[in-house]
């Protein structure tokens, strides 16, 4: 009995949200379990920012029930924030102050008392690598290390919760994947995250779970690999012909295709198995000019369900 | 109405306290940047007018014209230190460092984070006032003892305007409109509020209009403790200022929640 709520870190049932007439989450349906990595992924405008400001009451829903760790967003947000940390998609520490400095402000918001908060930021700061410049004034700091220096200032209060609004947006593969591999661990220390991303490849990478978003709705719901079988297939073919060759590609590969897509100049073929639709290619005598067998990525998907029309 | 139930509901004196202390710890590692062009303004109307300009006029209600001016400036340094912290300085930590979506992020409250950038105010307009205070006893232009009665009463002062500061942040959409509230709000008080000449001097009308601005009631609870000249109207100035301080201070907290928070 109550099961479900108790393994739910984050349930949201029927979550709506309108502003100004406009419906920027239309009553959505998700849930966050225990430890796990789990994504918002979605174009611009998909509702995923606002989905998460109604977690940590940025935002009151203007319907449907959202409870996270197993209170009500509504009547509890003081001990929901308590118990949870937040990675802002913008920079927004403290400029006139250090990097311990910065810990220890925040810290002081948790009412931790001085001398824990201290500690805390030390061992914080050699997590994410930044000991040596507890120091520094966090102007200073490249934009790798302020996005780790937000990280660090999220764990302040040992969160069972780490919500991430787009955490490595605008920052080079390096400072990347150093986020990624801190926030597995985090995971590995039973920490739950929930990210919004619009990477692909770093959904795939981290989320165990994630859902596509699109226009204020979840669109899909799944593992990558789960959403990958399910919307295209395993394989992808990505060939390119010359026009006028094009129907009679889509003729002979369409019916061995699992899913199809046309994709810039390429058309794209998925299947279990993408060679054998090269050979039938090759037997139908097709003249391909470019061709690549590759696996299916959530792009696939994402570019699927979610078209290529721009969104901003 | 349940807006405002709202409201009292969700402010809580530990977290106005905290960001209150988030301000002061800022303000304690850059004071003498932040703060040395606050405490010597004054001082510059201070010797410009009251020397200067005091060689031209007689002499005021029986005074020098430097302690004429004196207690006046002080009630208007209390209104600048105030009015410019919760303005220019509220919205930029609002607006472009993004301090409170940051610290809306933890336990603290839109109302706790308001209430603590009023109070935060409020200290700035206080601190500045004090020193101006102790600054003009040190040159012997306070006659009084009574004038001891400040050192509570620049509180509510500084108060006063810090939330009137808020509202008026609360509301603008963009920091270049400050200039209206400075221009014709901030400075049209100071020059007529009975700092530099008494009210008297001004039509009937703008008398009567004065007793309706803050400064006014300000300046006169000054002047009279400053001078030991006790009367009714220090009492009812400082009730009118009290009143209104209390009366508004919920007001900047539930724009700013309907403004942020939706």
């Amino acid at each position: 009995m109550g099961r479900a709520i108790d393994e739910d870190v984050v349930l949201a049932k029927n979550l709506t949200k309108q502003y100004d007439g406009l419906t920027a989450v239309n009553s959505i349906n998700f849930g966050v379990r225990w430890g796990e990595i789990f994504g918002f992924l979605g174009p611009n405008g998909a509702g995923k920012t606002t989905t998460i400001r109604m977690i940590y009451g940025m935002s009151p829903p203007t319907s449907g029930g959202l409870t996270v760790l197993g209170l009500d967003v509504r009547r509890n947000i003081r001990a929901i924030k308590k118990r949870i940390g937040v990675v802002p998609q913008e920079t927004n520490l403290d400029t006139e102050l250090s990097v311990l400095e910065n810990l220890e402000v925040y810290a002081n918001y948790f009412g931790i008392p001085r001398r824990i908060a201290r500690e805390r930021a030390m061992e914080l700061l050699n997590f994410i690598y930044l000991a040596d410049r507890a120091s520094t004034m966090v102007d200073a700091l490249s934009g790798g290390m302020k996005r780790r220096l937000l990280l660090a200032r999220a764990l302040l209060n040992n969160p069972e919760l780490l919500i991430l609004d787009e955490p490595t947006t605008g920052l080079d593969p390096q400072a990347r994947h150093l986020i990624w591999d801190k926030l597995r661990s985090l995971r590995d220390q039973r920490v739950t995250l929930l990210i919004t991303t619009h990477y692909m490849e770093e959904a795939s990478q981290l989320c165990d779970r994630l859902v596509i978003m699109d226009d204020g709705r979840i669109i899909t719901e799944g593992s990558p690999s789960e959403l990958i079988d399910k919307h295209v297939s395993r394989e992808a073919l990505e060939i390119r012909v010359a026009p006028e060759l094009t129907q009679k590609a889509l003729d002979v590969l369409i019916p061995e295709s699992e899913s199809y897509e046309a994709q810039d100049e390429n058309l794209v073929f998925f299947a279990p198995l993408a060679d054998k639709l090269l050979r039938t290619a090759e037997e139908a005598g097709l003249k391909i000019e470019y061709v690549l067998l590759r696996r299916s990525t959530l792009e696939d998907v994402f570019l699927k369900l979610t078209g290529r029309r721009l969104r901003d | 109405m349940s807006l405002l139930v709202e409201v009292a509901r969700s402010i809580s004196a530990i977290g106005v306290l905290r960001m209150w202390q988030r301000n002061w710890t800022i303000f304690k590692k850059i004071f003498w940047l932040a703060t040395a062009p606050t405490f010597i303004e004054p001082f510059i109307y201070l010797l410009s007018l009251g020397i200067g300009l005091g060689l031209f006029v007689r002499e005021i209600e029986g005074l020098s014209y430097i302690q004429f001016l004196a207690p006046g400036l002080l009630a208007s340094t209390a209104m600048f230190g105030s009015s410019f912290e919760t303005t220019y300085d509220s919205y930029v930590r609002m607006r472009y460092e993004r301090t409170y979506d940051a610290v809306l992020a933890t336990p603290l409250s839109i109302e706790d984070v308001i209430g603590g950038e009023i109070l935060w105010g409020t200290t700035r307009g206080y601190l500045n006032a004090l020193v101006f205070l102790a600054v003009i006893t040190v040159f012997g232009l306070v006659e009084s003892p009574a004038a001891l009665l400040l050192i509570p009463l620049l509180l509510i002062f500084s108060l006063l305007f810090a939330v009137i500061g808020m509202i008026f942040t609360a509301l603008v959409a963009n920091i270049a409109l400050f200039n209206y509230y400075f221009t014709l709000f901030i400075t049209p008080l100071f020059l007529f509020s009975g700092i530099f000449f008494p009210v008297d001097a001004l039509p009937i009308w703008a008398q009567r209009l004065a007793w309706f601005t803050p400064l006014y009631h300000v300046v006169v609870v000054c002047r009279g403790l400053v001078l030991g000249r006790l009367s009714l109207d220090i009492l009812i100035s400082t009730v009118w200022v009290s009143a209104i301080a209390l009366t508004l201070f919920l007001v900047p907290i539930v724009l700013m929640r309907r403004r942020l928070i939706k």
